[in-house]
């Protein structure tokens, strides 16, 4: 297991490398180069410093070799200088990252504690009213477009319904927290109502689904049959046996689905100014601050390959038919 | 290699024909089943019917009343009326003629940039499959490392290049939201397509094509190809929708499609700012979207029963 971990790891490396090529080639295309984001650092100071700042940067030295001091300092956590804050971009993503990590973590938690016995049930109780009812569902959660389905959250809960005890709108429509009010569990949680059924709805959808088919494939196999035919409770039969194989795939599937995960954030970040890692980049595209644009696109790149990398080794540490060679 | 249409062909032709050729009358009841099998499945012939209502509503949208683009001093911010179904925007344009209008918009960007995730996808699946080896190695390390990018955060970069530097020129027009998408959707066709090359390229009709003096490309386009139609064509029509999806959703953050050009997505950002007065507006565009979607994956599903040759419904 060690030696397979420390291989994929070195096959990552490539993967990193081609990704960071390309954010440095469309850096290249970006007004003021890959190192603009640097250069800013000296702006206003007097042009003999500027062009000596330019050499320091390597503005003179040849593609490959600006790319490998790029690459370098990159590494090193350095991305430059954001525009309009004038702070490092690494300090005002690491700002943010937490804001998002809470929002996604509670929209993924959610989203398993729903779709895992929504799939098992209505695999249990193939083409019963409830099965039929999930179906519908899935299909309509599959086909919303997930900032749509913001924006109608926000008009029925927001704008159409009001709270009957203090006649303001029933549950808010952005931020973590109601701005100057102190610290309260119930604040945080209502803030949190609207973006993580934005987000959850679509997820729960696809992987009850996704577990619902799985289940049958699996319900029917000998082993299932044995298991039963041993004098097993019910119970023991679906979650030790039938469920605990059908929900490997899912693990896969999850670190698979990741990058659009991550477009969902940024989605439901935007419409609930959510100030987090998504709505950061979202308005550094406005402002054209290419530093930023291109650090976030490289660390979540870096977060999808690994987040793969993981689930391959999860997937192997729970299924023992899988031989790593 | 030998070169194409020498006397060789002729024959390869010949022996091809009575190899493994189709004839028409074996082709005509192939087509047939498969369109007994598609509309058996309710959804799907629902589906279809849907979507072909809405195609006409974007082929006839520049019959509807209202020119999309006039302004009107007068009417602005109108509700629902007889006279505009879906009331008027902020600058007094009939948001009706303005939904179907961004409905020829989102459909053509989602069937363009579907058109050349197909070409790309299936030329690098086609190749890995069929050459294996270092071919197969080096392109499906390009798929995985394609499919390693967050695909909604390089295209908002991608579009701020376009705003911000010489290509500046582009902007407006709805090619290089349409390029840019497909470019970075093509990588589970590819996936597909390589999969059933691999499959196919041992079989013996393969063989005998080859020993009939066929080369790679014949074989690759005329006999393997063709067993690869049904799943290319059931994911091609699924990104049909997870395009439409892109589009609109990269139009409303500000960043695909560009006003005053209509599409449903840069439509539901105008309709945003009034939603409290003119709730039709966000609703209507988006409603859309999510019909064409759906549709689209009925469809999908029902051509995937209908093309799977081990289906027998």
């Amino acid at each position: 297991m060690g030696g397979y971990a420390v291989r994929r790891l070195i096959g990552a490396v490539p993967l990193l490398l081609f990704v960071s090529a390309v954010v440095f080639a469309l850096l290249q295309a970006a007004p003021g180069g890959p190192t603009g984001a640097y250069l800013r650092r000296g702006a206003g100071m007097n042009p003999e410093d500027l062009a000596r700042l330019e050499e320091e940067l390597g503005l003179n030295d040849p593609v490959y070799l600006q790319y490998g001091k790029w690459l370098g300092r990159v590494l090193q956590g350095d991305f430059g200088m954001a525009v309009t804050s004038r702070r490092p971009v690494g300090d005002e993503i690491m700002d943010r990252l937490p804001n998002t990590l809470y929002l996604m973590g509670t929209a993924w938690l959610v989203t398993l504690l729903l779709a895992i016995p929504i799939g098992v049930y209505s695999a249990l109780r193939q083409y019963s009213k409830f099965d039929h009812a999930v179906t519908a569902f899935t299909f309509v959660g599959q086909s919303v477009p997930i900032f749509w389905l913001g924006l109608i959250l926000i008009l029925i809960f927001y704008l159409t319904l009001d709270n009957p005890v203090t006649g303001g709108p029933l549950l808010p429509s952005g931020g973590v927290k109601t701005l100057g009010a102190d610290f309260s569990i119930r604040d945080r949680l209502v803030h949190l109502i609207l973006p993580v059924t934005m987000l959850a709805a679509g997820w729960i959808a696809w992987y009850s689904r996704f577990l619902r088919a799985s289940m049958l494939e699996v319900i029917h196999l000998d082993y299932v049959r044995t298991a039963r035919a041993k004098g097993l409770r019910e119970r023991a039969v679906v979650l030790r046996h039938a469920f605990r194989n059908a929900a490997i795939p899912l693990v896969t599937l999850m670190a698979l689905d990741l990058p659009y995960l991550f477009s969902g954030a940024l989605f439901a970040e935007v419409i609930f100014s959510w100030p987090g890692m998504g709505r950061l980049f979202f308005d550094a595209a406005g402002r054209r601050d290419y530093g930023i644009l291109m650090a976030v696109t490289m660390i979540t790149s870096a977060l999808i390959i690994l987040s793969n990398l993981l689930a391959d080794m999860v997937y192997a540490l729970l299924d023992p038919r899988i031989r790593l060679s | 290699m030998r070169p194409a249409g020498g006397p060789g062909a002729l024959q390869a032709d010949a022996a091809e024909r009575l190899l493994g050729g189709r004839s028409a009358a074996r082709q005509e009841t192939m087509l047939r089943l498969t369109l007994r099998r598609f509309f058996r499945h309710r959804l799907a012939a629902a589906g279809l019917v849907v979507l072909m209502l809405i195609g006409l509503s974007a082929i006839l949208a520049p019959l509807a009343p209202y020119d999309p683009d006039a302004l009107s001093a007068t009417a602005r911010k109108q509700g629902p009326s007889a006279e505009h179904w879906f009331g008027t925007d902020k600058a007094g344009r009939d948001i009706f003629a303005r939904t179907v209008a961004g409905g020829r918009v989102s459909l053509t960007v989602g069937l363009a940039s579907t058109a050349l995730a197909l070409a790309v996808g299936v030329t690098i699946g086609a190749l890995a499959g069929y050459f294996g080896g270092w071919i197969d190695a080096g392109l499906m390390r390009l798929t995985d490392a394609f499919l390693c990018f967050p695909q909604l955060f390089v295209l908002i970069v991608l579009a701020t290049l376009i705003r911000t530097t010489s290509l500046r020129v582009l902007q407006g027009s709805m090619v290089p939201i349409a390029v840019v998408i497909g470019v970075l959707s093509w990588m589970g066709l590819a996936r597909i397509v390589r999969a059933t090359f691999l499959a196919l390229r041992e079989k013996e009709f393969v063989e005998a094509a080859r020993a009939a003096g066929a080369g790679n490309l014949r074989i690759m386009t005329r006999h393997i190809l063709p067993g690869a139609v049904g799943p290319i064509v059931v994911q091609a029509t699924l990104l049909v929708a997870a395009s439409i999806i892109t589009e609109s959703g990269l139009s409303y953050l500000g960043f695909g499609v560009q006003p005053p050009t209509p599409s449903w997505g840069n439509l539901l950002e105008d309709a945003q700012a009034h939603m409290r007065t003119l709730p039709v507006f966000a609703i209507a565009p988006g409603l859309m979207i999510f019909l064409t979607v759906m549709s689209i994956n009925f469809v999908g599903d029902g051509l995937r029963d209908a093309l799977d040759p081990h289906s027998r419904r």
